[in-house]
């Protein structure tokens, strides 16, 4: 089986859709000529032309309004964001006009706005949040945030054949960093469904995107210390596998909610909450959240570093609640 | 380069036909009246609750542009183009459910006042953040270049909308990719309290197109058949792939904001001046002077109007509420879907 970078992956999974439905289209600012600002759409003009690869200027809102008209007009527009930062510059096209389409008047917006998110690289306030929570508070969107490259892609692919707008969360640290085996044949990942990348018995960590590599490490740093941790990596947030979160917490008794996003009204609340309210009598130790801290991403790396989860901070809680 | 700015004073073609002229009569008259039955009756009377936004003084430039529209051509109406709707071929049953919240509406009880949207009819309606329409017109385009369809989008809104930054990405993206998108201004000399002194800068809102690179317009919005010119010529520019055009109709809201208010920091003389230009008054007068209608002709329209609303106004009333569990439905598309089930 081939191996993907997690963004080759992204990238093939846009371009068999976009061979595979005409009415697929992209839209966004420098994607056309220039491949876009990490080149996830390099050579798509020179294959598809400039009526499906289409550049704009910089205007995120009209961007995101133009994808929800050609959308209700049968088209399939894959926003591209510059960076997910700037996805605030087109909030209320997506959260009051995407969003709410479908339950006001029955009409359908097939169209998924996709972008890089996340820190790790030194980015800075502005290129580096992890800012999916806005949208997951919007019914009527749907969010999506892949790990491994087999995912970005099997992801991609359903996001463009959904007919609901989906927000797609590409983490710009694992862009080149993580490789997988990607297969040729045509498949999707469904949205909604979450995967146990790591089976345990006395700890789960329930987490998503980049976290999912950190996650993986802290359990391995565990094992040597004789604890059994489950990581489940969620691959979507709207909607969630609520069913996935509930049978680890079942079977491991003890549960670590782990984000790079920061900490009050973050995904860790919400499935703290509902691991309260379904399997409050399963649990033996508090529920653990480890996250960022509520501040905006810092610039210089020590700044950056403590701001991160990352195994350490993660093993570090581990133990904490292994000794309950 | 011929200069970017038209301005235009009277027709200089012969004008529409004279049955052309009764239907624009005949929308004008059904406007007005839908929106009093509206605003001034069901509204008091407790019938329709929440917001209420009705366009009198405005009717002309609904009616003066969607009549126009064809096949395939989709309208954006503002929250004040009642006469859109009924053009694209809404019926009034349909409005008057929506207004009362009926399970049977097109929006079966989710949506109030005239956001009703159809795709088939080329209806995308409004939402309420003001100018969110304007880029969606301009991705409505995008889809007819693909195609390969020469159909056309009007946008409409009012002049205090033109101040949010949505109507500047859209009318800069519009022209950038010369898409075949009509943007209509109503500038109604108020948005809400606030009178365009406060609004902009500007002498004319037109006068900012030829900074986005596309023909400004001036016109008086209450005069159906400049209306109707003005906006046939943009109409024809655009399906020549020529690109946008941006029309600012002169026109006055003849009530307030919504149904509560007052309106009374609109001085009287202003609204005395305005009254003597009600758009459907001086159609009506020019078609009678022009020997184009007759009263009886007139009387019949009006009596035929009245009883369409009694007939939607009746059947409105006696249709039934949505049942509230149904609020949790259809959020989402996908099998099985709600919208296609029958209410
Ligand atoms: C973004 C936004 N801000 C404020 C409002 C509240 N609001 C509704 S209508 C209106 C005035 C609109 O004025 P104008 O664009 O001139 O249209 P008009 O009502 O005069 O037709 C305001 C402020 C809104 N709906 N949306
Ligand atoms: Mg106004």
């Amino acid at each position: 089986m081939p191996v993907l970078t997690h963004l080759e992956a992204i990238k093939q999974g846009i371009w068999e859709e976009m061979e595979r439905d005409a009415a697929v289209f992209l839209i966004g600012e420098d994607i056309a000529e220039y491949g876009g600002a990490f080149k996830v759409t390099a050579g798509m003009l020179e294959k598809f032309g400039a009526e499906r690869v289409i550049d704009t200027p910089i205007s995120e809102s009209a961007i995101v309004g133009a994808a929800v008209g050609s959308a209700l007009m049968g088209l399939r527009p894959v926003v591209e964001m510059q960076f997910m930062d700037f996805i605030a510059c087109g909030f209320d096209q997506i959260v009051n006009m995407a969003a709410k389409i479908h339950y006001r008047w029955g009409a359908k917006v097939p169209m998924v706005i996709r972008g890089p998110s996340g820190a790790g690289v030194h980015g800075g306030p502005y290129h580096s949040q992890s800012n999916e929570m806005w949208f997951v508070h919007t019914p009527g969107l749907k969010v999506v945030v892949p790990a491994t490259a087999y995912d970005a892609k099997g992801l991609i692919k359903a996001a463009i054949r959904d007919d609901n707008p989906v927000i797609f969360y590409e983490h710009k640290f694992l862009y080149r960093r993580i490789k997988d085996e990607v297969p040729e044949e045509d498949y999707i990942v469904p949205i909604g469904k979450a995967a146990v990348r790591r089976e345990g018995t006395d700890l789960a960590i329930i987490t998503y995107g980049a976290m999912v590599w950190t996650a993986l490490d802290a359990a391995a740093e565990m094992e040597k210390e004789g604890v059994s941790v489950e990581v489940v990596d969620l691959r979507s947030l709207l909607p969630y596998d609520e069913e996935a979160v509930l049978a680890s917490v079942r079977k491991c008794s003890k549960v670590i909610l782990l984000h790079e996003d920061t900490r009050i009204g973050g995904m860790a609340g919400e499935l703290a909450a509902v691991i309260s309210e379904k399997a409050f009598d399963d649990l033996d130790g508090p529920i653990v959240r480890v996250t960022a801290p509520d501040t905006p991403v810092p610039f210089s790396p020590p700044l950056e570093e403590y701001f991160l989860p990352n195994a350490e901070k993660v093993v570090n809680a581990a133990r904490k609640l292994a000794a309950y | 380069m011929p200069s970017l700015k038209i301005q235009t004073a009277k027709p200089k073609t012969a004008g529409p036909e004279p049955a052309l002229l009764e239907r624009m009569l005949y929308y004008l008259k059904l406007t007005r009246e839908c929106e009093h039955r509206i605003e001034r009756v069901l509204y008091r009377q407790g019938k329709i609750v929440g917001g209420v936004y009705v366009g009198r003084g405005q009717e002309a430039i609904g009616v003066g542009s969607a009549i126009h529209l064809g096949p395939g051509d989709v309208v954006l109406p503002s929250h004040r183009d009642f006469s859109s709707f009924v053009i694209r071929g809404f019926t009034l049953r349909e409005i008057f459910c929506n207004w009362l919240g009926r399970a049977n509406g097109p929006s079966r009880g989710r949506e109030n006042t005239t956001h009703i949207g159809s795709l088939e009819r080329g209806v995308i309606p409004i939402i309420s953040p003001l100018g969110d329409t304007l880029p969606v017109a301009c991705g409505v385009a995008i889809a007819f270049r693909r195609r390969g369809a020469k159909n056309v989008a009007l946008v409409h809104f009012g002049e205090g909308t033109t101040s949010r930054g949505d109507v500047h990405e859209a009318m800069n993206m519009a022209a950038v990719m010369k898409l075949a998108v009509i943007f209509i201004c109503n500038n109604n000399a108020y948005a809400y309290s606030t009178a365009t002194n406060k609004q902009y800068a500007v002498k004319d809102l037109a006068d900012r197109a030829p900074g986005y690179g596309m023909p400004g317009v001036v016109v008086d919005g209450n005069d159906v058949l400049d209306v109707h010119q003005v906006v046939s010529e943009a109409i024809a520019r655009a399906r020549r792939g020529e690109g946008p055009s941006f029309i600012e109709c002169k026109t006055f809201r003849m009530t307030g904001h919504s149904a509560h208010d007052a309106a009374e920091y609109v001085p009287e003389s202003l609204k005395e001046e305005w009254a003597r230009k009600d758009p459907i008054q001086r159609f009506e007068k020019l078609l009678l002077d022009r020997k184009l209608v007759s009263k009886a002709q007139i009387s019949n329209m009006e009596k035929k109007i009245r009883q369409e609303i009694d007939d939607a106004v009746a059947f409105a009333e006696a249709s039934p509420l949505p049942e509230g569990t149904t609020a949790v439905e259809g959020v989402y598309c996908g099998p099985n879907c709600w919208w296609e089930r029958p209410v």
